[in-house]
């Protein structure tokens, strides 16, 4: 049987197309250029999030205005179980804790830590930690520490991943230098210039997670790098290969690499762990050797300065915080000819209205487009079924049909057609000569599935909680019960005594169920037991704490129920004495 | 009739037997999975234990609508519910027996004007209001279902009913690259 699958899952694999598209890569502005380091901005700003909108990613400021900071000194501590530490980028005195931000729809100022360079370029760094004589947890410590999201664009914390990666025992660590979007060209002068930072921080990795193997994935358009990298690759402790895959977009997908470097395929809502891989960017293992080997936390970055609009494009290291306006200028920005500014990749990108924003950790290029180098998209016309995204798709579904679904409000269907499977690359969208923004429609579609997931959780816990309220009422009535007969015999002895001689007799009401009542409480007490069960097991497998709040609430319906049994047992054994 | 086709015979009940009762012990073994259909029309319903249906609750409401009652009485559920209702159950989908209103809210207690009486504690159907005897009280917002049964015992009037703020939670975000707003597309 065994085989059978095997040679199926393979015959599949083969039968599937590959999907994707090959967009003009207009690399060349910036490939060869090196990696440029900017003069250092007077200011910069590091946003924080401060728990509305996101009570995951929560950081508080430890610092105060005016407080003086050196580069690398924490100015704001993690709350929330996504959130990271954030550290002064530069050195000088704090001079607020928010920002004004122009393209805020309503609340103008968003909190931040804005700091005014003193330019004396003091620093703060972490104590270097010797990485092989390290246990995993203190390596993997110190990314935390370091603060240090994930530099591809997801922006997802690294120590989260790798401590994921740890404990699912991966066997692979992929290294994710494919860079697929157009214009982008940070990964490669990283390898090119930092290959053995790079190599190093995947050897940290792999040595915090407990991977076997490392995986290079590289375009053949970065012949460059790929050679520095196969230079270094013996020097890797464990063993690596470098696999050299064909340009096309959106090879660099998580799901797409690791399908096309290992074979292996991630079903709906499996994430790459689970498949035994864990995937980084070249960039964040640069930050990482950074942080542990050197103890230097996460304050700069390299991202690619391009586009038509720019006299001289190019990469850059900047310093987090630095805004656009400060890096483009540099770059030597003619506005006359500025159409409009994305930051990311055209592909997944998103336009940027203001220009005094800062740049972030996931700010992996700013294009700075002419009008007739990305023109505003064509107005959507109707979708006419043609076909064409289908074969783009690289996570082999039909968007057509997904948009068919969506447009229509049935979002189950699209789900049940493998909606959550879409990476929003925007294949589709290039393809579509309609002009459909289908990526986008497709993030909503799954918005609103989650919404209503969502909401149907809050259901199901308000109707817990309406049980519990209805047990306990139950419970306080059996009790209630239960003293009123105990209280009413007491009177009956009484009066026996005093009556003795009368010998008359209350007939009591029909005889009690004793034994019925005794199976309710049994009944009760396993269901009691099963709902502790249930909760203990939740807690080791480390469930959210709305999950953990509604196993207690169901906890304690089945305690209040097992009161209310005991309370009517003992009403029915004290009035079966008394008969 | 001969030996093998009595024994033939025998073997099929036999066999007959041994299925059904495997079957039988199965289907009750794996029970779990499967609700009823009161769980069903429960599951449907929006939870908010509003009693508006006539009901004191939405699964003694799932109960009577099992037994025959009218799917059109819950208006916190609206139209979208009666649809499902209707669909579940092969009926015929209704208009909506009283007001349309299936906008979320929360009750909110001016907290200044609370006397503290109790009474708002004693009507909430799932232990949302927090506070003790003459002590001000206060609602656990993300737990409120918005029934509006504590509007009518408070004395002084100091509860309003609110619309609620979209949770937390409900916004994607945990990566950088969850779609939020229009990218851009189409370009070459």
């Amino acid at each position: 049987m065994a085989v059978l699958e095997r040679l199926w899952r393979s015959l599949a694999a083969r039968a599937r197309p590959t999907g994707g598209v090959m967009p003009p890569t207009r690399k060349s502005q910036t490939r060869d250029l090196g990696i440029h380091t900017p003069p250092l901005p007077a200011r910069v700003t590091l946003l924080l999030e401060d728990g509305r909108d996101q009570p995951w990613r929560e950081v508080q400021p430890i610092v105060r205005p005016g407080q003086y900071v050196r580069a690398g000194e924490p100015v704001a501590r993690a709350v929330g179980h996504l959130a990271l530490p954030v550290h002064a980028s530069i050195s000088g005195h704090v001079s607020a804790l928010c920002m004004h931000d122009e393209s805020a729809p309503d609340g103008q100022h968003r909190p931040a830590v804005v700091i005014d360079a003193d330019g004396a370029s003091q620093h703060q760094w972490l104590p270097a930690l010797d990485w092989q004589a390290a246990l995993p947890d203190e390596i993997i410590q110190r990314i935390a520490d370091a603060g240090i999201a994930g530099m591809g664009g997801g922006g997802f914390p690294a120590h989260l991943k790798i401590r994921a990666a740890r404990q699912a025992s991966i066997d692979t660590l992929v290294v994710n230098a494919a860079e697929c979007e157009p214009y982008l060209s940070v990964d490669d002068q990283t390898l090119r210039r930092y290959a053995d930072r790079v190599l190093s921080g995947a050897a940290m990795v792999a040595r915090a997670t407990g991977a076997a193997a490392i995986v290079i994935g590289i375009e053949d358009d970065k012949p460059e790098a790929a050679s520095a990298v196969r230079d270094r690759l013996g020097e890797l402790p464990c063993p690596a290969r470098l696999e050299v895959i064909p340009t096309r977009y959106p090879s660099g997908g998580e799901r797409q690499l690791i399908e096309r470097l290992l074979g292996r395929r991630l079903s709906t809502g499996q994430l790459p762990v689970d498949a035994g891989v864990l995937c980084h960017n070249p960039g964040t293992l640069a930050a990482i050797h950074d942080a542990v080997a050197l103890g230097k936390p996460m304050i700069e970055r390299t991202l690619t300065l391009a586009g038509r609009a720019l006299d001289r494009p190019g990469n850059v290291s900047a310093r987090l915080g630095t805004t656009i306006e400060h890096l483009l200028i540099d770059a030597g920005l003619d506005r006359a000819r500025l159409s409009r500014v994305i930051e990311g990749g055209p592909m997944m990108g998103q336009a940027i209205s203001s220009l005094s924003q800062p740049i972030t950790q996931t700010t992996n290029g700013l294009i700075a487009a002419t009008e007739t180098e990305l023109p505003p998209p064509p107005r959507a016309r109707p979708c006419i079924r043609c076909g064409d995204c289908q074969p783009a798709c690289p996570a082999g579904l039909a968007p057509q049909q997904l948009w068919w679904h969506a447009q229509a409000g049935e979002d189950q269907k699209a789900e049940a057609n493998g909606l959550f499977d879409c990476i929003e690359c925007g294949a589709c969208d290039y393809v579509c000569p309609s002009h459909l923004p289908l990526a986008s429609g497709f993030g909503e579609a799954k918005q609103r599935l989650r919404t209503a997931r969502a909401e149907s959780a809050r259901a199901d816990q308000a109707r817990h909680r309406f049980e519990a309220r209805q047990a306990r009422e139950q419970r306080e009535a059996a009790e209630r019960e239960a003293r009123r007969q105990a209280r009413r015999q007491a009177a009956a002895r009484r009066g026996q005594q005093r009556d003795a001689t009368s010998g008359s007799k209350e007939t009591s009401a029909a005889a009690p169920d004793v034994r019925g009542l005794r199976i309710a409480q049994a009944a009760a007490k396993a269901a009691a037991r099963k709902a502790e069960k249930a909760l203990e097991r939740a807690a080791q497998q480390q469930e959210s704490a709305d999950v953990l709040a509604d196993l207690e609430t169901q906890l304690s319906i089945a305690r209040e129920h097992l009161a209310a049994a005991d309370a009517r047992l003992k009403t029915a054994r004290q009035e079966e004495t008394r008969s | 009739m001969s030996l093998a086709s009595l024994v033939g015979v025998a073997l099929m009940v036999g066999l007959i037997g041994v299925c059904g009762g495997l079957l039988g012990w199965l289907n009750r073994r794996f029970k779990d999975g499967e609700d009823g259909l009161v769980e069903q029309i429960d599951a449907l319903l929006p939870q908010t234990q509003c009693g508006q249906c006539g009901y004191p609750g939405c699964r003694p409401y799932a109960e009577a609508v099992e037994q025959g009652e009218a799917i059109n009485r819950c208006p916190p559920g609206g139209e979208a519910t009666i649809l499902e209702l209707a669909e579940l159950l092969g009926r015929e989908p209704l208009a909506l027996d009283g007001d349309a209103d299936d906008t979320p809210r929360v009750a909110f207690i001016r907290e200044d004007e609370c006397i503290g009486c109790t009474k708002c504690i004693q009507a909430c159907p799932v232990d949302a209001i927090l506070g003790a005897s003459k002590m001000m009280h206060t609602v656990i917002a993300h737990e409120c279902t918005g029934c509006d049964l504590c509007i009518a015992p408070c004395p002084v009037d100091c509860i309003d009913m609110l619309p609620r703020e979209p949770h937390p939670h409900w916004t994607p975000g945990i990566i950088a690259s969850d779609r939020t707003t229009e990218t851009l597309h189409g370009s070459t």
